[in-house]
């Protein structure tokens, strides 16, 4: 299971999408959007992505992580539009006969996909203003949000 | 050769749209095609350099060759999870 919804996700239908006889450990990490960010409050975020692409990437990461660790089964899941705070925006799920090889795979999983995978969340702010984020590309922003 | 670059998140904010349209002679790169949209959409030219390309769903580098009927994207720093 690789995919982009708007939907709310489903971790019960993640975990059963990885689930298997072989696989003693499930490892399941949900990303969860957040209300404070230092002293800034987050209403709601908006993701949106490059789908195509996106896809593509998390079916490769999904792969490389099947070949680097003993893992049966891999998920991935982001979700896209209008996320509520507390929701989960993405859920990565892997199985494995034994746990730590799918701690390290589900780890692994979701540093590359904050890397590579072409998705992007705006932050509607309490105080007013919505911010895109995009890591690294200002040093510093003031109150406002506004360059 | 024209090629049509997709913009997305601050990019297309900035630019006013979500995809750009180049004229270019080829072979085409992704470095030319950095400066040609720092030239066509002058708002992107402060953060062309902090993004990344892709050419049919891959990234690139600044040496990639861009064949006619490609897809490009510019992509300005992720920040999905």
């Amino acid at each position: 299971m690789i995919e982009l919804t708007e939907a709310p996700i489903d971790a019960e239908q993640i975990r059963l999408a990885v689930s298997s006889p072989q696989c003693g450990a499930i490892v399941l990490f949900l990303g969860t959007t957040r209300q404070f960010t230092d002293a800034k409050e987050t209403l709601t975020l908006t993701y949106t992505a490059y789908a195509p692409m996106a896809q593509s990437q998390m079916e490769k990461l999904a792969a490389q992580a099947q070949a680097r660790w003993p893992v049966e089964k891999c998920a991935i899941v982001h979700r896209l539009g209008e996320v509520p705070i507390g929701e989960a925006s993405v859920a990565v799920a892997v199985s494995s006969p034994h746990r730590r090889d799918a701690f390290e795979a589900a780890s692994w999983l979701m540093d590359r996909l904050k890397e590579l995978v072409p998705v992007w969340k705006k932050e509607h702010w309490a105080q007013g203003g919505t911010d895109w984020v995009h890591p690294g590309l200002f040093p510093s922003q003031d109150d406002n949000g506004v360059q | 050769m024209n090629v049509r670059v997709k913009l997305f998140a601050l990019t297309q904010d900035l630019a006013g749209t979500s995809e750009v349209s180049l004229e270019l002679a080829p072979p085409v790169t992704i470095a030319a095609i950095r400066l040609a949209l720092a030239e066509a959409a002058p708002a992107l030219g402060p953060i062309l350099p902090s993004c990344a390309f892709a050419v049919d769903n891959e990234y690139s580098t600044n040496a990639t060759e861009v064949r006619d009927q490609a897809e490009i994207a510019c992509l300005p720093p992720v920040s999905g999870g």
